[in-house]
């Protein structure tokens, strides 16, 4: 395992770059598009609260892969998208529409009595959310949110299927190159869980700090 | 569900069942027990005497040999080479037709369920170690697609850091076009279908594999062309068991036969003559 490993230390480390990369980029996408989303559906207004629905009931009930597809054959027609582009605007897309839905139940859970209370003291409908609903709507959504995370690092692994030089992409070739196909699944295994698990502990912490 | 549509569910049921049955009972040790004992020249005695070849043919290879959904045929270069053979070998045979993939090929002609395999086979010194091979009857190797606007002419015009060639993982075929433009970059995808789609998506410059298999897509897809030839070398010979130097005599005839009266330029004309960027003279080996 260990002499597969060095033998192609250079493809599993670029492939770590780019998922990395790939999953940075769609974590920071995500999370300002899901909080954008999630507002929309609670904004004092219909059709924005309609299309807010219709985004996130679009792009959560179809498959990753389908829409990472759309992105690197359909949209690759008109602008050129490689496949890792297409792959994280796919898996931003897609996980913004959960990262939306969760935003949204932690808003939803904070106390009516909480915006009520900030309506009438004079705060208008943006700062009763900026002031009083949202930072208590974070503690709430923070243990779900960092499922959400670790879910998207996770599929970062649809870049394979867009050759988009990702750990798993790196992980087929090696093994059909060294007809081995046991050990680089192994190690890019063992890679994902350097990003998952610091990410998972980190999530834990900030739970618990906030709580206190 | 009508009757006769139950029957044929039924009778599709129980073929694959047997299939499946044949396949498992092949890849038993017999197939290594047949050995020296055995007369010379069996299978050529056999073809005479019972005026049938038996012939193991590929049955999802577009223009090669391809089973017909709607008449239940299967027709191809490969077929129609098996029949123009089968005639040379014995005027008075008819040629029996069994479909094999590349993985029970050789098995179930070393068992004898067959007589001989012209089924896309390229000549490897691996398998030249089992079977006897005909001499070339098809000028087999890899190619490239490319799209019908394409200015690439060949695998050479691939050779700079901003192209991209397309491949299929599973095969090494992007290492083997690598070695002709190893400035190119590749992507390996999940099958030939995404590959092709992707290519017609402009996510890459050029998709290789083997040629018969990209002659198949460009005579569907007609924004696609096959272009520069071959640039590996793996011609396509007729497989026979080992220990019949008659057979193998009377096959290598009846290929020399076939090119010298015509009949193979007709042949390749009719399964070649549509594929676009291809000339279907290039196929004579």
């Amino acid at each position: 395992m260990w002499s597969l490993f060095t033998s192609h230390a250079s493809d599993f480390l670029t492939g770590f770059g780019w998922t990395i990369l790939s999953s940075v980029i769609a974590l920071i996408g995500a999370t300002i598009l899901g909080l954008g989303f999630a507002l929309l559906q609670i904004v004092p207004n219909r059709a924005a609260n309609i299309a807010g629905k219709i985004y996130i009931e679009i792009v959560r009930n179809i498959p990753l892969l389908v829409i990472t597809m759309f992105f690197y054959v359909v949209v690759a027609k008109v602008f050129h998208l490689n496949g890792f582009v297409s792959g994280t605007i796919g898996l931003t897309l897609y996980s913004s529409a959960f990262i939306a839905e969760t935003i949204r139940a932690g808003i939803n859970s904070v106390d009516t009595g909480q915006y009520e209370g900030a309506r009438s003291n004079g705060l208008t409908w943006w700062e009763a959310m900026r002031y009083v609903v949202l930072p208590q709507a974070i503690k709430l959504v923070i243990p779900p949110l960092g499922n959400q995370f670790v879910n998207l690092i996770k599929n970062s692994s649809i870049l394979a299927f867009v050759a988009g030089m990702d750990l798993m992409y790196q992980a087929n070739m090696i093994s059909q190159t060294t007809f081995d196909t046991f050990g680089p699944y192994i190690i890019v295994a063992i890679f994902y869980l350097m990003l998952t698990m610091p990410l998972s502990y980190y999530m834990r912490y900030l739970e618990n700090k906030l709580e206190n | 569900m009508p009757s006769k549509m139950k029957k044929r569910i039924l009778g599709l049921a129980l073929g694959s069942l047997m299939i499946g049955g044949l396949t498992l009972g092949l890849a038993s040790p017999t197939v290594q027990a047949k050995s020296k004992e055995e007369p010379k020249n069996q299978t050529y005695y056999q073809i005479k005497k019972t005026h049938k070849m038996q012939w193991g043919v590929k049955g999802d290879t577009k223009l090669m040999g391809l089973m017909d959904i709607k008449t239940g045929k299967l027709q191809g270069f490969d077929i129609d080479m098996a029949k123009e053979i089968t005639k040379r070998v014995d005027p008075k045979a008819k040629p029996v037709f069994t479909q094999i993939t590349s993985g029970t090929r050789i098995p179930m002609l070393l068992n004898g369920n067959i007589d001989a395999i012209i089924a896309t086979m390229s000549i490897t010194p691996e398998r030249e170690e089992v079977v006897d091979f005909s001499k070339p009857y098809f000028k087999a190797g890899q190619a490239i697609l490319v799209k019908k606007d394409s200015k690439i002419k060949s695998i050479k015009d691939l050779n700079h850091s901003n192209m991209k060639i397309l491949a299929v993982q599973g095969s090494n075929s992007l290492q083997n076009a690598k070695k002709y433009a190893p400035k190119a970059k590749g992507s390996a995808l999940q099958d030939y279908a995404t590959a092709l789609t992707a290519l017609q998506s402009g996510q890459g410059d050029a998709l290789t594999t083997d040629s018969s298999i990209l002659y198949g897509m460009a005579v569907d897809n007609k924004d696609t062309k096959v272009v520069g030839g071959n640039f590996t070398d793996d011609p396509y010979g007729v497989a026979m068991a080992k220990n019949d130097p008659k057979l193998r005599h009377a096959i290598n005839h009846a290929i020399d036969d076939i090119k010298a009266d015509g009949t193979y330029d007709r042949l390749a004309k009719k399964w070649f003559s549509d594929v676009p960027g291809m000339s279907w003279k290039e196929v004579a080996e």
